[in-house]
């Protein structure tokens, strides 16, 4: 009766094929999971041959009884579809599902079916919204053959071609649609009335006489001549109220109110978008040494059919997983480092930040002449030629995308002698480029400003230098306009006149020079920093040129195209892969650092600079937030006093508070579960080591039953393949049916 | 190949609907793809394509995993990899957007189990690994290189310290691997 004598020996030694072990509760379900490797009917087959060589049959019987039963449950509780088998037991169960079904209720049955009919009903639906889908088939293809990396860079095109459109739709049907339907609807539009005073003074731009068809051309790159004077800009928004029939449209707090409400919007829909991979993120964060696990398990795009790409997948795979051992080696060295090592590398570092500080500040100097000057040559009247002209209007644009061409480069080269980890030094790269982009749209919006405030000989009557900028934000909207119609046409030549001409040089020219520059690298980075950069100036431009967002929908949608002929045609991949998960929430960071920098200007331009006495809504307004407390005071005193109340002190302070309050709760669950999780570690690894002991102690007692027992060595084997069930040298029969009885197929286990 | 509707029958065709996760047109046009494969002869849905004729198709052809794939899904009785349609559906359905992560990791598992002994051993992960960096001799990993990177492997994912990786833990790791759902896919 000893419990030694249960225990079956294998003569090879090996624990695997123990059956006690195929009992664990953990080998268990992985076993209920294998099932379905194993096809019906053969399944049959060696079940009942186990039952024969058992000769318990009622053990086995019950057994597989019960199995059958909790598969039953399985299945009635969720989707057949979701179990991982195949076809046929599929079937299988869902014809036992509807046996089961006969003989419910007819009401259930009747709730059942609905739900089913209601359930396919919604698929379909779904199937047809997904074709509505902008660029359904495009992205398709792209991922299909470059994989998840670069498909991420195209969906986030199509969110700022959606995002613009919504913005345009906004802003068109608060600002635009009154004054287009006014005279239609039977409106009648109040024009704010010019006082007559030195301010109100706006000279018109219109060439008069004769145009030549190039003035044309210019007026259309430029956004003045014919094109100052329409929807288009700031200053045609001349109405103060429109009289309805049946109401009075207040424009100028409609503007105002469009303006917050697409900042807010995009804020919005950028922080719901980011906050799936924000999540994704701080698990990832938190669980750093995962990083080798993600490559080897999640590294291979099941999506990539093309040879070409998965050849470089598998390159890229081994680049970065040498990489990353390297960099363990690095983080050695790193520690190794000496005293002495140490203050040289961090002495270089310094030197080489101070230079990147200096190459900025001249960049940043440059545009900042650059725009001075190209504003001054407009003011004055004297025309050299139309070239030159059309130079002197685009110098801060061509400046900018020159240094945001020039400081990339150099960055990538300095990185080298930085000796950061490889890791560290992309991401180092990219944020100086990231500040390098955005702080330079903020210097040109800079040196407006100090343009537009700055009055010589103290005659700022109008708070603006009324003289040379009668109409600022106009200005400000043509400065806005050019800049994108320029990032525009950079990026088709670039494409059209760099991109091409070097892929047939590389393609049709054998010399090494050329083998050695190799083709176009399509790097995710630098292509998403050119389209938020362009997105950051749609948001600081809409203010002054309300048309902006339609056309930076058509540019963006253009961009798709382009960069999809140009990614086919002239690119390869990056050798750098780029994951799917951190470029999501990369590229929405970067777009939210855009949009709090869009912010910025435009806050301080509603709510500092005063508005121009010359044009535009605000005409009657010191700032043009001044709209809105003179709006709040109409308002019936029952709704000011609550506006009144929100804005007050009293609710604030208390807000903060809860805020606050809210907040060290979060904090505190965050500090829970981070502890439960620890705990719950522990006991599992405790419950590995329980799991080894236990199998050594079974070791041993089969070794010692199998020097006691020779009886065994004369039962005849069974092949390795198929299963052996011996239970017949036991006192304790069912006892020893039960544990030796392992569930069904364990025969695929060898 | 004629009206690849009439020919699957409505029933048919709602029941995959119903058991699988495709749609009813990736399903048409699996059907589609599926008979090209097939001879001419031969047009009952139980019909066995051969595992060289199925990895001919694009969609398989570059992938690292291709015959793995084939033999996990394969119901074939002498273990060839072949596949009727409706295992071809089940792989599809399997690969496909809307599947869950936990039917896709399953399979991912045993995809990856090459000795099919239901963990993941050294053996399992050093095929693996080379799979994904290549056969040939310059795209391998050195053995000393492979060591370090199974043990990295094996620290991160092996919760119970048994020296393998067992479904629940790959699960586990799976379910923290934010790229997983989105690169398992195969899409007609």
């Amino acid at each position: 009766m000893e419990v030694d004598t249960v225990f079956f020996t294998d003569h090879s030694g090996r624990v695997n094929s123990n059956p006690l072990l195929d009992q664990l509760p953990s080998y268990q379900s992985l076993l209920y999971r294998r099932k379905s490797s194993t096809a019906g009917p053969k399944r049959k087959g060696s079940s009942k041959a186990r039952r024969s060589s058992s000769g318990s049959g009622k053990w086995a019987v019950n057994t597989v009884n019960r199995n059958e039963e909790k598969q039953k449950t399985l299945t009635l509780q969720r989707p057949i579809r979701e179990l991982a088998k195949s076809m046929a037991e599929k079937r299988r169960n869902k014809t036992q599902c509807l046996e089961n079904d006969q003989g419910l209720s007819s009401w259930r049955q009747w709730k059942q079916n609905t739900g089913r009919h209601l359930r396919r009903l919604r698929d379909d639906a779904q199937e047809w919204l997904s074709y509505l889908q902008l660029w359904r088939g495009d992205i398709h293809l792209i991922e299909g053959m470059f994989g998840t990396g670069i498909l991420s860079y195209f969906s986030f095109l199509r969110f700022l071609v959606m995002l613009n459109l919504i913005i345009f739709v906004l802003v068109f049907s608060f600002v635009m649609l009154p004054i287009i339907i006014a005279p239609h609807a039977g409106g009648n539009i109040t024009y704010n009335q010019n006082d007559g005073s030195n301010c109100s003074v706006y000279p018109s731009s219109a060439r008069r006489g004769l145009v030549n068809f190039h003035e044309h051309i210019t007026d259309l790159l430029s956004g003045g001549g014919f094109l100052e004077q329409t929807y288009l800009f700031y200053g045609y928004y001349k109405a103060d109220k429109i009289h309805f029939p049946w109401t009075t449209y207040n424009l100028p707090l409609a503007y105002l109110l469009a303006t917050v409400a697409y900042l807010f919007l995009s804020l919005v829909w950028i922080v719901k978008r980011s906050a799936t991979g924000f999540k994704r993120n701080l698990i990832q964060d938190e669980d750093r040494f995962q990083s080798f696990c993600n490559k080897i398990f999640a590294g291979w795009d099941f999506c990539i059919t093309n040879e070409n790409a998965a050849r470089l997948k598998r390159s890229s795979l081994l680049y970065e997983l040498k990489t990353d051992l390297e960099e363990e080696r690095i983080k050695q060295k790193i520690a190794d480092r000496t005293r002495k090592q140490k203050c040289r590398i961090y002495l270089i570092r310094f030197i080489l930040n101070l230079f990147v500080i200096g190459v900025l500040a001249a960049c940043f100097y440059s545009i900042y002449i650059a725009t001075i000057f190209s504003q001054e040559a407009q003011m004055s009247t004297v025309k050299v030629n139309f070239i030159v002209d059309l130079i002197f209007e685009y110098l801060p644009s061509i400046v900018i995308t020159m240094a945001n061409f020039i400081t990339p480069l150099l960055f990538s080269f300095i990185i080298n002698f930085e000796d950061y980890s490889p890791a560290f030094e992309i991401r180092f790269t990219l944020m100086r480029c990231v500040f390098m982009r955005l702080t330079s749209i903020g210097v040109l919006l800079f040196s407006l400003w100090s343009q537009i405030t700055n009055c010589e000989k103290g005659s700022c009557v109008c708070g603006y230098n009324d003289k040379l900028y009668s109409c600022w934000e106009t200005r400000v909207g043509q400065e806005m306009y050019k800049l994108t119609i320029f990032d525009f046409i950079i990026i088709i030549a670039v494409t059209i006149f760099v991109e091409f001409p070097r892929k047939l040089i590389v393609n049709y020219c054998d010399c090494g020079l050329a083998k050695w520059w190799g083709q176009q690298e399509f790097s995710i980075p630098q292509n998403v920093l050119e389209i938020v950069y362009g997105q950051t100036i749609c948001w600081i431009g809409t203010f002054y040129c309300p048309v902006l967002p339609a056309i930076c929908t058509i540019k963006y949608f253009f961009i798709f195209y382009v960069k999809k002929v140009s990614l086919i045609k002239n690119c390869r991949p990056s050798t750098r892969p780029f994951r799917a998960s951190s470029s999501n929430f990369f590229f929405l960071g970067v777009l939210l650092i855009g949009l709090l920098l869009a912010c910025v200007p435009v806050t301080v331009s509603v709510a500092q600079i005063n508005s121009s006495r010359a044009c535009g809504p605000f005409v009657n307004y010191t700032t043009s937030w001044e709209v809105l407390p003179s709006t709040v005071s109409k308002l019936p005193q029952g709704i000011k006093g609550l506006l009144f109340a929100l804005a007050s002190e009293a609710f604030a302070v208390s807000f903060f508070v809860i805020t606050c309050l809210a907040m060290f709760y979060v904090i505190a669950l965050a500090g829970a579960h981070k502890r439960v999780i620890n705990q719950l570690r522990e006991q599992l690894v405790m419950e590995g080591r329980d799991k080894r002991f236990l199998i050594q102690k079974l070791c041993q007692a089969q070794k010692i039953s199998a020097i006691r027992s020779p009886v065994s060595k004369s039962q005849p084997r069974t092949s390795r393949s198929s299963p052996s069930y011996h239970t017949s040298f036991s006192n304790n029969f069912d006892e020893a049916v039960f544990l030796a009885h392992s569930p069904p197929d364990s025969s695929t286990h060898v | 190949m004629g009206t690849t509707a009439s020919q699957l029958g409505k029933d048919l065709l709602s029941e995959y609907q119903e058991l699988t996760f495709l749609t009813k047109q990736e399903i048409l046009l699996a059907h589609k793809r599926f008979t090209e494969l097939l001879n001419k002869d031969e047009k009952d849905h139980t019909a066995r394509v051969s595992m060289n004729t199925i990895l001919t198709l694009p969609e398989l052809k570059s992938n690292p995993f291709k015959e793995r794939i084939c033999h996990v899904f394969s119901t074939s009785e002498n273990k060839d990899g072949g596949l009727t349609f409706e295992d071809f559906l089940d792989l599809l359905s399997a690969f496909s957007d809307s599947a869950t992560l936990e039917i896709k990791s399953h399979y991912a598992f045993r995809i990856f189990d090459f000795d099919d002994d239901g963990t993941l051993d050294y053996g399992d992960l050093e095929k693996l690994v080379n799979c994904l960096t290549g056969e040939t001799q310059d795209t391998r990993l050195t053995s000393e290189e492979m060591r370090q990177l199974i043990s990295n492997i094996l620290e991160e994912s092996d919760i119970d310290k048994d020296g393998t990786v067992n479904l629940s833990e790959f699960q586990h790791v799976i379910s923290r691997s934010p790229d997983f759902v989105s690169s398992f896919k195969i899409v007609l």
